[in-house]
């Protein structure tokens, strides 16, 4: 594992080496008053002020991340369970996939304060608007997969005569598993945004506090918070990586079809 | 030379597979792709088709099997072989995700019979079929000739009485190919086994065929006889005997070459 972190480090040197150009850039600009620091703190500002703030920051991240992972770990299983039904009985899909679709089109910042007045300010709002975003995503996701299953598999499964369970069980599901998990992986993306946009509305967490720094004109909390958000983007795509290579280990077939 | 294959088969105790005035067209197509075809298998019989490249070869196995409803003609299996047929791919068409004897077991776990005889069955199949020392392995990493192995053996595991193979090896190095015709040749004698085999190579057709069925290009039945060798091994594809037969094919093809060409595109038949 080391081994491999290394050669990914060596692997993107380009990367870093630009990293540390623009944030010495950065630093410099600042330095030389170029620009005015309550418009643009520099790097080591903002770091100090995250070192500073460590508690609050901290709990606010803590706190999104626990939205985030609500949100994200219902509309995986939501959504899976949905595309399932809309793949088992086609009339359904037919009847209720519109709406998904039409509903998906409405942005979540519209809703947000409809979703403050039926769950109140605080988390439930937060939750409810990072599963609404995130779950999309998942459900077209795993209904393409289930429906684009090899018709060569397909037929030689009909050379046994299956029934419609072991077709779903031991081919269709099988096939989706890789669709699900990229399905999982773009909805992580939207479900930081759903909990950050969630929480400019209903308070809590790394939006609010955002959103109070900016009041408060804390141009380097600001900063702060957008690092964190990011942050936590980055760890989820990470986890979800790791956890899908844990629990199909043996199985690599799956994740790559 | 078109009644070869009535005398062929007069004296044959009971047909296995009777085929009778047999049409496929597809829907929207201008011609039939088979096209009134009527043949037999006696029992204890192998047959090989063999024609040009999109003759209907495929698509009559397809219909054997129960995969294509023909247009109008009778196909009839015997019942007592009916319900054992099995099928081998034009490619091995493995389950990616499914190890090399999780794939063999798959035909079993689909019919219900994943019991531990069968099971010993399959890992004997295996055996075999000289894969034993791959039984964990994922079919991406096998090479091509042990990917058609476990397609054998998936075909096989369900004890069948009857195998329709769809030019099996023809994507096979010669020396593999060569190695898998024994083999089959093996597994039928040991395994009591019939098969149909789709190919569109002479020498191919000639070594494994008790009977071969040649269809022209307009998906009818061009000759049909069968082919008698008291022994089959390589070496007999150097025998004279062989080598005729081999030759007339040869000339057969050439002639329904000229045939098409000389009549030209879209020609009307008699």
């Amino acid at each position: 594992m080391t081994k491999r972190i290394k050669a990914w480090l060596v692997e993107k040197y380009p990367a870093w080496i630009f990293l540390a150009v623009l944030l010495l850039g950065w630093e410099y600009v600042v330095a030389q008053e170029w620009v005015a620091s309550y418009l643009l703190p520099s790097p080591t500002q903002i770091f100090q002020t995250t070192v500073e703030l460590w508690p609050e920051i901290y709990a606010a991240t803590l706190s999104t991340a626990n939205s985030i992972a609500w949100g994200l770990g219902w509309s995986a299983v939501s959504g899976v369970t949905l595309a399932l039904l809309f793949f088992a009985i086609p009339i359904v899909r037919r009847a209720v996939l519109p709406f998904c679709i039409f509903f998906q089109t409405v942005p979540i910042i519209s809703i947000a304060p409809l979703l403050v007045i039926w769950f109140g300010f605080g988390q439930p709002t937060v939750r409810a608007s990072a599963f609404i975003v995130s779950i999309f995503p998942i459900l077209a996701n795993t209904l393409t997969g289930l429906q684009e299953t090899d018709p060569h598999l397909k037929e030689l499964f009909r050379l046994y005569r299956p029934s419609p369970w072991q077709l779903i069980f031991k081919l269709q599901i099988p096939s989706a598993i890789p669709y699900i998990l990229t399905g999982i992986k773009i909805s992580a993306g939207l479900a930081v945004i759903g909990a950050i946009v969630g929480e400019f509305i209903a308070g809590g967490g790394l939006g609010s506090l955002i959103d109070a720094a900016r009041t408060q004109q804390r141009v380097d909390l600001v900063f702060s918070g957008v690092v964190m958000s990011s942050v936590l983007a980055l760890l989820l795509v990470f986890i979800i990586e790791v956890v899908s290579r844990v629990l199909l280990r043996g199985r690599p077939y799956l994740r790559k079809l | 030379m078109e009644s070869s294959g009535q005398t062929n088969t007069q004296s044959a105790p009971a047909r296995v597979i009777e085929v009778q005035h047999l049409v496929k067209r597809f829907a929207g197509a201008e011609h039939a792709i088979i096209d009134d075809l009527s043949f037999a298998v006696p029992a204890d019989s192998c047959l090989s088709l063999l024609g040009p490249s999109g003759c209907g070869k495929t698509t009559l196995l397809r219909l054997l099997m129960g995969l294509e409803e023909p247009s109008s003609g009778v196909i009839h299996v015997a019942p007592a072989q009916a319900k054992h047929m099995s099928y081998v791919f034009q490619e091995p068409r493995l389950v990616p995700w499914r190890t090399c004897l999780e794939n063999v077991l798959l035909p079993l776990e689909l019919i219900h019979q994943n019991n531990q005889a069968s099971q010993a069955y399959a890992l004997d199949l295996l055996q075999q079929l000289g894969l034993d020392e791959r039984l964990q392995h994922f079919p991406g990493e096998l090479s091509g000739g042990m990917q058609m192995r476990v397609a054998l053996a998936r075909a096989l595991v369900t004890e069948p009485k009857i195998v329709l193979l769809d030019e099996p090896f023809a994507a096979l190095d010669e020396r593999t190919r060569f190695r898998m015709q024994d083999l089959l040749l093996e597994l039928k004698s040991r395994l009591q086994l019939q098969y149909v085999f789709v190919t569109h190579s002479i020498a191919e057709a000639v070594y494994l065929g008790d009977q071969i069925l040649l269809m022209d290009s307009t998906g009818r039945a061009r000759d049909w006889r069968g082919v008698d060798f008291s022994e089959r091994n390589q070496a007999l594809k150097l025998a004279p005997a062989f080598n005729s037969i081999v030759q007339t094919y040869s000339q057969l093809f050439s002639e329904m070459e000229r045939n098409s060409t000389a009549s030209g595109s879209g020609e009307s038949r008699p």
